[in-house]
């Protein structure tokens, strides 16, 4: 099954099942979802509850809350995230902040999605990843799906979840395919939030990744196989609330640990879980903590410069083996 | 009116279907021909309706605490389109309309562009003369002695708290404040000319919309102190009152926020079928906002029952309207965004009274949105923060403040009506003086919240995370009691 039916099938189920559910977003009704998300909905559910939004994201989210004030559980798609920031001042002061100052009279089951990070030469201004920002603000949920078991079940938790969810997906897996269980095709399949995944168990070094970086890291992991390192792969599915114990308890397994993401370093996810091991597993650390990250500039649109400023699997192999102290001197290895 | 509401919607949507953007539209002018007949009879009303979308049950609003005028919907007429004349009307082409996307367009070959303002201002509805005297030839809701009584008293009400809460803030007992010295009557009035289902989103200067609701002073004391008695649980700031209970929205600070959310709120009643609408408030300076903009827009596509309040009192902190905007006031806007609109003077509680009350009825029964903009002058400072002396000539401020006095205004027409006396006043005056001096000093004793209340709310349940701190902080507090101050409850 695919990301993108995974999605489809994800909100299909949900809107059916709960007539409150309602999606709103610019394109998703008669052009069938910017991505071909919310492909057959409008058809299905009609206009009331598949809305075609003018081109205002204050405006829409604004108004998305306001219908979740009220009662309704809205799906509000961003076209990319990057967009979001114009309406970041709803998301948190009127979303993430309200049930915490109305003292839990107001409270907002609202889920915001849509692609997030780098796609294909689409340039600076369509290309941040914002798990990191979002993840940095209390009264919010962050959820990065990367297999489409992730996405129906991570979307269907976050539809039901009463809390304002941000949901971070990615452009350019929504056309992967992955193998799918019979237990994720029904219609009452439901993941946890703030639950990892191990994609890989290994013994040597932990990686964390989300969102495409997964599929990197366990390229990057089955290299390392080759080489005689045993890398175990955590999908951290969950951004906020991350996963702390999972994450500890495979550092305490393996004693090292590598970070991988696709955003700015600065104040990113890697920052945030490198502290996490400082603070609860430090005396099992073996090697300091390797950080994979974007590269800090605005994305550039040069097919060989965008090459350069997103991190490739020969990144993270080079960074497993620093860890492992198998590497050659950082210089050589530039 | 859900059912109603899917054969709007997909009225709309199948027809554009069917016939492409080149087809033909309910033309503008069937539009304003059966808008021309609501103005004659509460029948033609009916056959407004009966006209585009065959029979509904009508009925559900009788209000039997009012009675009304036959022509009162003379006032709520949109002005005629005052810049005709500078648009000619080619007769021989009438028949002639080119096609476009969005409907017919007449065409003219006269080049001309449309003014950026009428020849006059859009006038404004009142209904009592400065003297509290009713204007001869106008046409108003009725308002029975009860329900006048309570406005007035509790416009006297709000004025008196403001006026000592302000001063409890200068004493340095409170944080903060803001007045809504000189819009008494935008509070009270409108407040009574909404039912108590209606939901309120406000800006931040109507807490009299609660005070009318049934809050009452102990509980804006208990907010503003930030005590445990607070239904808010001392979260927010003074004056950001908030209670579900009462159908008002919590008080939020950026501004004009509540916009887009009050149409995403009307959305929800809408398909909950629900008969009742939504206010929202906001002042001059919000509706600068691009919120404003996205709202508007928004509820007139979504058809949302929403009455857009605009208080506009002529300043946002020290910027005055003519740096604001250089249109006519708010009015003017709502023809912009296909909204009915009416310009009310704001320091007149019947006007304001009345124009409310039409505005909902609209709202409700045509499942539109309204925008009443009412004019009036912000008395007081912005806030505690501020000292608009700095920026405004002192003769001004006491101008509006005596003569132009919404509160005496109104009593002046209660106690002509036999209504209201003098003794009356004293009364209720020393008794309120009584009451919120007693609230304050209450609420000033009363326990801060316990530590428990700083970790909940945040999310649904509390996530492990938040227990862990909260058991951390308990042990860390129990480790060094002489560093925890003893005025807040563990």
């Amino acid at each position: 099954m695919t990301v993108r039916d995974a999605l489809n099938s994800a909100l299909d189920e949900e809107m059916s099942a709960d007539p409150k559910v309602f999606l709103m977003g610019e394109e998703v009704g008669e052009y069938q979802g910017a991505y071909k998300i919310s492909k057959g909905l409008l058809d299905k559910y009609g206009p009331e509850r598949v809305l075609d939004t003018p081109i205002t994201e204050a405006g829409f989210t604004g108004i998305g809350v306001g219908a979740a004030y009220y009662g309704l559980r809205p799906v509000v798609e961003f076209m990319t995230f990057n967009f979001s920031m114009q309406a970041i001042d709803h998301i948190i002061n009127s979303a993430a902040k309200s049930n915490y100052m109305s003292a839990g009279q107001i409270s907002v089951p609202i889920v915001f999605r849509g692609p997030n990070g780098a796609a294909a030469g689409v340039g600076a201004q369509h290309s941040q990843c914002y798990a990191a920002w979002f993840a940095a603000c209390p009264g919010l949920k962050v959820l990065a799906p990367y297999s489409s078991e992730d996405a129906r079940g991570l979307l269907k938790a976050a539809i039901r979840d009463p809390d304002p969810v941000v949901f971070l997906e990615n452009e350019l897996l929504y056309g992967e395919s992955f193998p799918v269980s019979a237990e994720v095709l029904d219609s009452s399949f439901c993941l946890p939030i703030g639950k990892a995944k191990i994609e890989k168990a290994g013994k040597d070094v932990t990686i964390t990744a989300f969102s495409k970086m997964v599929g990197y890291a366990l390229k990057a992991a089955e290299i390392l196989t080759k080489e005689g390192i045993s890398a175990e792969v955590i999908n951290l599915r969950s951004i906020r609330p991350l996963d702390r114990p999972t994450i500890n308890d495979s550092v305490r397994k393996t004693n090292r640990l590598v970070t991988v993401e696709e955003g700015f370093p600065q104040h990113g996810v890697g920052a945030e879980i490198c502290t996490s091991i400082v603070e609860e597993s430090f005396g099992y650390l073996d090697a300091p903590v390797e950080r994979i990250a974007g590269a800090d500039v605005p994305m550039p649109y040069a097919a060989n410069l965008e090459r350069l400023a997103v991190p490739q699997v020969e990144d993270i192999v080079r960074a497993a083996k620093r860890a492992c102290y198998r590497s050659m001197p950082l210089a050589a290895a530039a | 009116m859900a059912v109603w509401l899917v054969r709007s919607r997909t009225f709309v949507h199948s027809l554009s279907k069917k016939m492409g953007f080149l087809g033909v539209y309910p033309s503008r002018s069937s539009w304003d021909a059966s808008f021309m007949q609501y103005s004659s009879s509460s029948s033609a009303i009916l056959s407004l309706v009966d006209n585009r979308y065959g029979s509904r049950p009508y009925g559900f609003f009788d209000n039997s605490a009012t009675r009304f005028l036959v022509p009162r919907f003379k006032s709520t007429e949109p002005e005629r389109d005052l810049d005709s004349q500078h648009i000619k009307e080619d007769e021989e082409d009438h028949d002639q309309a080119l096609d476009f996307p969005g409907g017919k367009v007449p065409f003219t070959s006269e080049m001309s562009f449309i003014s950026e303002s009428g020849d006059k201002r859009v006038p404004c509805y009142r209904v009592l003369d400065d003297n509290g005297e009713p204007i001869v030839s106008s046409n108003f809701v009725q308002v029975s002695k009860e329900i006048a009584v309570k406005m007035y008293s509790d416009m006297v009400t709000l004025q008196m708290m403001d006026s000592i809460f302000y001063e409890a803030q200068r004493q340095g007992r409170i944080s903060f404040y803001l007045t809504t010295s000189g819009e008494e009557a935008i509070n009270i009035a409108s407040a009574a000319a909404l039912s108590a289902d209606d939901l309120v989103l406000p800006q931040y200067r109507e807490p009299g919309v609660l005070l009318w609701r049934g809050f009452t002073l102990q509980d804006f004391a208990n907010q503003c102190f930030g005590n445990k008695a607070d239904s808010g649980k001392a979260r927010q700031m003074p004056i950001h009152y908030v209670s579900k209970n009462h159908n008002y929205f919590a008080v939020s600070s950026p501004m004009a926020t509540q916009l887009p959310q009050a149409v995403g709120v009307a959305y929800s009643l809408k398909m909950d079928g629900k008969n009742a609408c939504v206010a929202t408030y906001f002042g001059d300076g919000g509706s600068s906002e691009g919120d404003f903009h996205a709202a508007l827009n928004f509820s007139a596509v979504l058809e949302a029952p929403v009455v857009f309040i605009c208080r506009n009192n002529g300043w946002a902190i020290s910027t005055p309207t003519e740096e604001q905007f250089r249109s006519d006031g708010l009015v003017v806007r709502g023809r912009a965004y296909g909204i009915r609109s009416i310009r009310v003077d704001g320091n007149d509680a019947l006007a304001v009274y009345s124009a409310i009350h039409a505005a909902r009825e609209m709202a409700v029964r045509e499942q539109r949105p309204i925008l009443v903009e009412a004019l009036t002058y912000r008395v007081g400072h912005h806030s505690t923060s501020d000292d608009s002396t700095k920026y405004r000539p002192l003769n001004e401020i006491e101008y509006w403040k005596l003569t132009r006095n919404p509160v005496n205004r109104f009593r002046k027409w209660v106690e002509k009506k036999g209504w209201w006396s003098d003794k009356d006043d004293s009364e209720l005056r020393g008794s309120i003086r009584k009451q919120i001096l007693q609230a304050i000093q209450i609420a000033e004793k009363t326990e801060k919240p316990p530590l428990a209340d700083m970790f909940s709310d945040v999310y649904d349940k509390q996530p492990s995370n938040l227990q862990e701190q909260e058991k951390l902080l308990r042990e860390t507090i129990k480790r060094h009691p002489q560093d925890y101050p003893s005025y807040v409850p563990v």
